[in-house]
């Protein structure tokens, strides 16, 4: 495949780099990456791969465009209020890059249709707002060896931590069991800065391109934490495997998806 | 130039930095360490910032030849991978 006039221009501040030229941008241009929620973190992630030229992104959601995401979603705009976020956010990115070809799953995650939806990509983001949903990414991701960036945000913190089979801990490995329901504030109580997503779900486009690109340290084995109020990031290091994690353990006792029952709001991305 | 066996060539005379040496960056991608690309550009900043940017690249600049009509032949060895 050879760069139109135009992808050489739109792409020229990628290909300048050593680390992309033109053999990563096509490498860029060749992936697929599934974006789990097109809320806080979806929202900047979607348009960084965009922008970026990942040829195709998958983006799945259930909801429609609130007027109160707009204070942090920045991929949908007041127009879009009452749409499809999936279909929001597919017209975004295609105004933002010709490039990508963008498929739309108005869905939310469970047991029954994750396999399904992840099977085709070659890197998973969990944009979503729940423990259900993250500890299901996780094992599904486990199960399929796939490739995926963690993370959560709420009030000013926010953190996130990558998984490649093989390569270091899971999700489950670290964190166990979704925490009861009555322990997770709810929207309504905790309330998020809409940078937050910005600077949490910008870093998880981020370790994607570097995964797709081959290039650098991916946050594998680390959790990276971020207090915006102590403007802190720490990177902790976390141990290379959890032998009797449940999911990828050597005796795993979960070798079936779970759907958690969820709080009835108990995330704000 | 007839010094050199020239295994491709690329025209940057219609485009403006950065795309000049994006677009040599690309041709010189596609070959194999050991074959020569050659370069046609304009004088001025291209002829300051490509030979520069190719060596930081870490290929090997032959010659700079100088056209008739102001154009640099800039003809260029690629280096290791």
């Amino acid at each position: 495949m050879a760069f139109s006039n135009e992808q050489i221009e739109r792409y020229s501040r990628h290909i300048i780099l050593k680390e992309v030229g033109a053999k990563g941008q096509k490498k860029l241009l060749n992936s697929s990456v599934l974006i789990i929620g097109a809320g806080g973190l979806g929202a900047p992630a979607a348009m960084y791969l965009a922008a970026a030229g990942v040829g195709t992104i998958g983006i799945a959601d259930a909801d429609e465009v609130d007027l109160s995401n707009l204070q942090r979603q920045i991929i949908h705009a007041t127009k879009d209020v009452g749409k499809a976020k999936v279909l929001s956010a597919k017209e975004t990115m295609e105004e933002m890059n010709p490039d990508v070809k963008v498929n739309t799953y108005r869905t939310f995650v469970a047991s029954d249709n994750i396999m399904d939806l992840i099977k085709d990509y070659d890197f998973i983001i969990d944009g979503t707002d729940n423990f259900p949903a993250k500890f299901l990414i996780n094992d599904a991701c486990v199960m399929a060896k796939k490739p995926f960036s963690h993370a959560g945000i709420i009030r000013f913190q926010g953190q996130l931590m990558t998984y490649v089979p093989g390569e270091g801990p899971c999700y489950r490995c670290i964190f166990r069991d979704p925490p009861p329901k009555d322990a997770v504030p709810t929207c309504k109580q905790a309330g998020v800065i809409g940078a937050m997503g910005g600077v949490i779900g910008s870093l998880q486009a981020m370790e994607a391109i570097k995964y797709i690109l081959g290039v650098g340290d991916l946050l594998t084995g680390y959790l990276l934490t971020y207090d915006a109020l102590k403007m802190e990031f720490r990177k902790i290091k976390l141990p290379k495997e959890v032998k009797d994690c449940a999911v990828c353990g050597e005796n795993p006792t979960i070798t079936e998806l779970i759907d958690y029952e969820q709080a009835e709001c108990d995330g704000v991305l | 130039m007839a010094d050199y066996k020239i295994d491709d060539y690329v025209d940057i005379t219609d485009v403006v930095c950065p795309v000049t040496f994006v677009k040599a960056k690309i041709a010189i991608e596609e070959l194999e360490t050991g074959q020569i690309l050659s370069v046609h550009m304009n004088g001025g900043e291209p002829v300051q910032n490509v030979p520069r940017s190719m060596k930081e690249e870490g290929h090997k600049v032959l010659k700079l030849n100088k056209n008739d009509d102001g154009t640099f032949d800039l003809i260029v060895e690629k280096g290791e991978e």
